[in-house]
């Protein structure tokens, strides 16, 4: 007999294609993972080989000892920095994507880095402190209350954010922070220095002890994010229709934005603020797995460690005589073109 | 009889024969229309008879609506041309054309904060300049305008306070206060309970009688076959049949054009042709298809 | 009610009178040219004028020299000494021409911009015109070190260039209001990056002048930037009186407009010509002053009360802001600070009520 193509079976070979995505993409995710953890310890102010840099990881007393000290001393923090502010990163993507139902959503650009900031120079300026390690919980508190402010003023309604409207809250937010932080840095010369290195966000110089403060904070919003998984998929169908599924929208949207903002809030804190990866590794990762956030969260974590480790790489080897230019620059320039591609791409109706 | 028509010289009754020998003022010829990579009508024809009342039915993406905004020159044809009095309606200039053909497009929105009056008045652009911004002739035009639609008590009311049905009469009120002497309306009558429905319908059949041709889009067949002088059935971007409805529509044509089973009687109070669908089978008599789950 | 409303309306039998314009309206003029003037922004333009003038005297006469006001009108009419000449001619006027030039400029572009994309918070601040040309004249400070003409010349290609960029790439079947603002976002992130890379490769001093320039200062004003301002700003204006007027008919929606006699794609194009003409004349002579663009034509728009983009109130609403907002940033604290922060701080303020209240009342 003919095999019918009834509704069952058509739903069950999509299942299966799915699924195969899934892991094909998995496995591609950890393999990029290895790629880059790889190239990060390699490439450099000084190019290693591979074998040098195996042998200054396991066999440190066989290996030359200034190959060990850039390994050891500054490439594993670097790399180990990277891979945990990139995951937090693309895990506050996908998070404020799923909760807004925006697809143009990025917590770069609703104002949370810009909180921290503001926040950051206020206190340099005021207290005179200046190692990123010591301003880390006022930094939390800025990114806290910009974020607050801009999912109250774009649009946190009943209606249906409009997704522009959040997307132009979030950067005129970011303006008016901006416009302070300029003000507090013209008038007081330490906080300037301090600050205009800060703010492009960069993963050099930062000691692996950042983590120590940070490291946790991102943990707890981890963990809520993923914790909220299966909610956010119910939610993502619409307040009443959500309810009706036995969710709680309000509550899953206010944890959400808790769990953005310790995440965001911590990753900014420790290198800086970085755009746009939140914003495309989200989209990538609905491309693999589908719109089921249980997937999408991890894997945009994984996608974005990728992404951002590989535009610190890419930094490195653009380098302009020993001045690397700094991963925050490089996603810029990268995560612009394909968020303008994106915008066109967009109907018109649809926003 | 001759009648003096307004953004023309009289017509003779000469010029009126000829006129409605050859194409009429408005005509469609080899019209493709579509948009981007969609085609949604090929080659078509149309002529809008002078002085009628012509509704355009159809299925939803017939295109009925593609084929008004064509007319409106609100869609630029791919292929083809639309002519108004003779000449290709993208030579000539806008205002020109916007003082003879009037447009109510489908869902307009009215920017916020606007009232009644603001919205109206907009109407008489095609007729002011930049140093020019106002005339007696205008305000004629709005009152009228206003009060033939009933909403001279909502003149200061701001336009999104405003339900449904009396928004559409502003709107309608708009495209009056542009004194063209053809109308296009794209489905006038959506978001309008049955008696606001017939009361803009009883009004553009006034505006009919006053010496308009009028252009609509109706999905209401009943309401099309009530009101329509000239009627034209649509289908996958092709007419199907044109004509007076009682000429032209049957059983088979209703068939054709929307897929569905019906008899056709004679509508009590107009004569005009009234569609009944035929049940399809009675209801009950297969197996019920979705049981609500026993309760645990 | 009436069957035929073709009819010519009757004669009124004593003799033409005067068009009466509507509610609300008034028509100043005769049958054959007039023109049509809302009432309400009539009355509010007036108020805006006074208020600008009160401003203006107030900046005259504050200062490190306080001069009364009739010395103050005595040097303007030739007849104060050496001291006060100096200090009213050279210092004061110049920075309150600029003031009011680059408030108006600056309002007029973003109540332009804010009809195009038919959104209150489409502006060219946000919209990344300001960070190209911030780009643009970073590039002239710390590459290639320029006088201060070539840092204005550097700020008005960088802001040209980027608008021409965005205009391309928003433009994919006509212009829409909401890809030219998702362009603009996203480029303004980019050329953002780029300034920020220029700041920190630069030597800590340039880095400071060019953080000054970056923050919107009329501190370095003088007739050599007021003279062009006023150039452009004249030369632009009558333009933007007519897009204002189409633009007002394109908020009906395209279909509409078109077939009421509107070019929507030429105007589009007009506007977009004379807003970033503005935006950039005005960024060249002082750097990017932000918000003024964003918060102007829109406390304008609200005092007016009606929609669309209204010129001459805004470019008053504008002139006030910044004029106002400098003497406040010359006196708050012990340093004077860039005009930029205030206006930076104030329409931060008055933007947040106007998203809350947007809120409140449920609109999008």
């Amino acid at each position: 007999m003919t095999a019918v193509m009834t509704p069952g079976t058509v739903a069950q070979s999509s299942l299966r294609r799915r699924t195969r995505r899934r892991r094909l993409g998995l496995l591609a995710a950890f393999g990029g993972l290895l790629v880059v953890v790889a190239a990060s310890l390699a490439i450099g102010t000084e190019n290693l080989a591979l074998g040098t840099v195996v042998d200054a990881l396991f066999r440190p007393s066989t290996a030359d000892q200034g190959a060990v000290d850039i390994v050891r001393d500054v490439r594993v923090p670097r790399t180990i920095i990277g891979l945990v502010v990139g995951a937090a990163i693309g895990l506050a993507g996908a998070l404020v994507q799923a909760v807004t139902r925006n697809p143009l959503a990025d917590p770069g650009l609703l104002g949370v880095d810009a909180g921290a900031a503001a926040a950051v120079v206020t206190v340099v300026s005021l207290f005179g402190i200046t190692e990123p390690v010591q301003f880390v919980a006022f930094a939390l508190l800025g990114a806290g209350a910009a974020a607050t402010v801009v999912f109250v003023l774009g649009g946190q309604s009943r209606v249906t954010a409009s997704p522009v409207r959040l997307v132009l809250a979030g950067a005129a937010i970011t303006a008016v922070l901006l416009s302070y932080i300029q003000g507090v840095v013209l008038l007081d010369d330490t906080s300037f220095q301090a600050y205009r290195f800060w703010a492009v966000g960069s993963l050099v110089g930062r000691p692996l002890d950042i983590l120590l403060t940070t490291g946790p904070v991102m943990l707890v919003g981890a963990v809520i994010a993923v914790v909220l998984g299966r909610s956010l998929n119910a939610v993502s169908l619409g307040d009443d229709a959500g309810r009706a599924l036995g969710a709680h929208p309000g509550r899953t949207r206010l944890l959400s934005v808790i769990a953005v903002t310790l995440l965001c809030g911590a990753a900014t804190a420790a290198i800086g603020p970085i755009a746009f990866v939140g914003l495309i590794v989200p989209h990538l990762s609905r491309a693999i797995c589908g719109p089921d956030n249980r997937w999408v969260l991890p894997f945009s974590m994984v996608l974005a460690a990728v992404l951002l480790l590989a535009s610190d790489v890419l930094g490195r080897v653009l380098a302009v005589g020993d001045a690397e230019i700094e991963v925050g620059i490089v996603t810029a320039f990268l995560g612009a073109p394909i968020f303008i591609a994106f915008a066109r791409r967009r109907k018109v109706a649809k926003l | 009889m001759s009648r003096a028509r307004p953004g023309g010289g009289p017509h003779t009754d000469a010029e009126a024969i000829h006129t409605a020998s050859s194409a009429g003022r408005l005509s469609g010829s080899r019209l493709t229309l579509g948009y981007q990579r969609v085609t949604v009508t090929r080659d078509l024809d149309v002529h809008i008879p002078d002085g009628s009342f012509t509704v355009l039915v159809g299925a939803n993406g017939c295109g009925k609506s593609t084929l008004l905004r064509a007319l409106a020159r609100a869609l630029e044809p791919q292929g083809g041309a639309v002519f108004l009095d003779g000449a290709a309606l993208s030579s000539l200039p806008a205002k020109q054309v916007a003082r003879q053909l009037g447009l109510l497009p489908q869902g307009p929105v009215a920017p916020d904060g606007i009232t009644v009056a603001d919205l109206v008045a907009r109407g008489r652009y095609p007729h002011q300049r930049m140093l020019r911004q106002w005339s007696k002739a205008d305000d004629t035009a709005v009152a009228e305008a206003m009060a033939a639609t009933h909403v001279e008590e909502l003149a200061d009311r701001y336009v999104d306070e405003l339900s449904g049905g009396q928004r559409q009469r502003v709107w309608l009120a708009l495209a009056l206060a542009q004194q063209t002497s053809i109308m296009l309306l794209d489905e006038p009558t959506t978001f309008l309970d049955i008696a606001h429905q017939v009361d803009v319908l009883d009004l553009c059949a006034e505006l009919h009688l006053g010496g308009r041709t009028l252009v609509a889009v109706l999905h209401d067949l009943n309401l099309a076959c009530r009101y329509a002088t000239h009627l034209i059935a649509m289908a996958d971007g092709a007419i199907v049949a044109q004509g007076a409805p009682t000429d032209i529509v049957d059983a088979a044509l209703v068939e054709q054009v929307f897929g569905l089973s019906c008899r056709i009687i004679a509508d009590p109070e107009s004569g005009t042709p009234l569609v009944v669908p035929t049940r399809r089978k009675a209801l009950g008599a297969d197996p019920p298809v979705l049981q609500v789950p026993a309760a645990t | 009610m009436s069957a035929d409303l073709l009819r010519p309306p009757p004669a009124s039998p004593a003799g033409p009178t005067r068009p009466a314009g509507g509610r609300g309206y008034l028509v100043v003029g005769g049958s054959r040219a007039n023109l049509r003037v809302h009432r309400r922004s009539a009355i509010v333009g007036v108020l805006l004028l006074v208020a600008l003038v009160v401003t203006a005297a107030v900046s005259m006469i504050t200062g490190d020299f306080p001069i009364t006001l009739d010395r103050v009108l005595a040097t303007l009419a030739g007849n104060g000494d050496s001291g006060e000449d100096f200090i009213v001619w050279s210092l004061r006027m110049p920075r309150l021409l600029l003031a009011v030039l680059i408030g108006a400029a600056l309002a007029v572009a973003g109540g332009l911009f804010q009809s195009l994309t038919r959104n209150p918070l489409g502006s060219p601040d946000v919209i990344g015109f300001q960070a190209g040309s911030a780009t643009g004249a970073l590039l002239v400070i710390l590459v290639w070190h320029g006088s201060s003409g070539q840092v204005s010349l550097g700020a008005i290609v960088g802001g040209l260039v980027t608008a021409a960029l965005i205009y391309l790439l928003a433009m994919k079947g006509g212009l829409h209001g909401f890809r030219l603002i998702l362009v603009g976002i996203g480029m303004a992130a980019m050329l953002t990056a780029a300034n920020d890379y220029l700041i920190t490769r630069a030597k800590l001093i340039e880095a400071q002048d060019a953080a000054v320039w970056l923050t919107g200062s009329l501190n370095a004003a003088a007739w050599d930037q007021v003279l062009p301002l006023v150039l452009v700003v004249v030369a632009l204006f009558p333009f933007a009186l007519w897009a204002a007027r189409d633009l007002r008919m394109l908020e009906l929606g395209d279909d509409l407009a078109g077939t009421l006699g509107v070019a929507g794609p030429r105007t589009r194009t007009v506007t977009m010509v004379v807003a970033v003409g503005l935006a950039a004349a005005a960024t060249a002579a002082a750097g990017p002053v932000v918000f003024v663009a964003l918060a102007a034509p829109q406390i304008a728009r609200r005092l007016v009360g009606v929609p669309g983009p209204s010129v001459l109130p805004a470019a008053l609403t504008g002139a006030v802001l910044v004029a106002a907002s400098d003497i406040v940033a010359q006196r708050i604290v012990s340093e004077p600070l860039p005009v930029g922060v205030v206006t930076g701080v104030v329409g931060g303020i008055y933007l947040a009520w106007l998203l809350g209240r947007a809120w409140q009342r449920g609109t999008a």
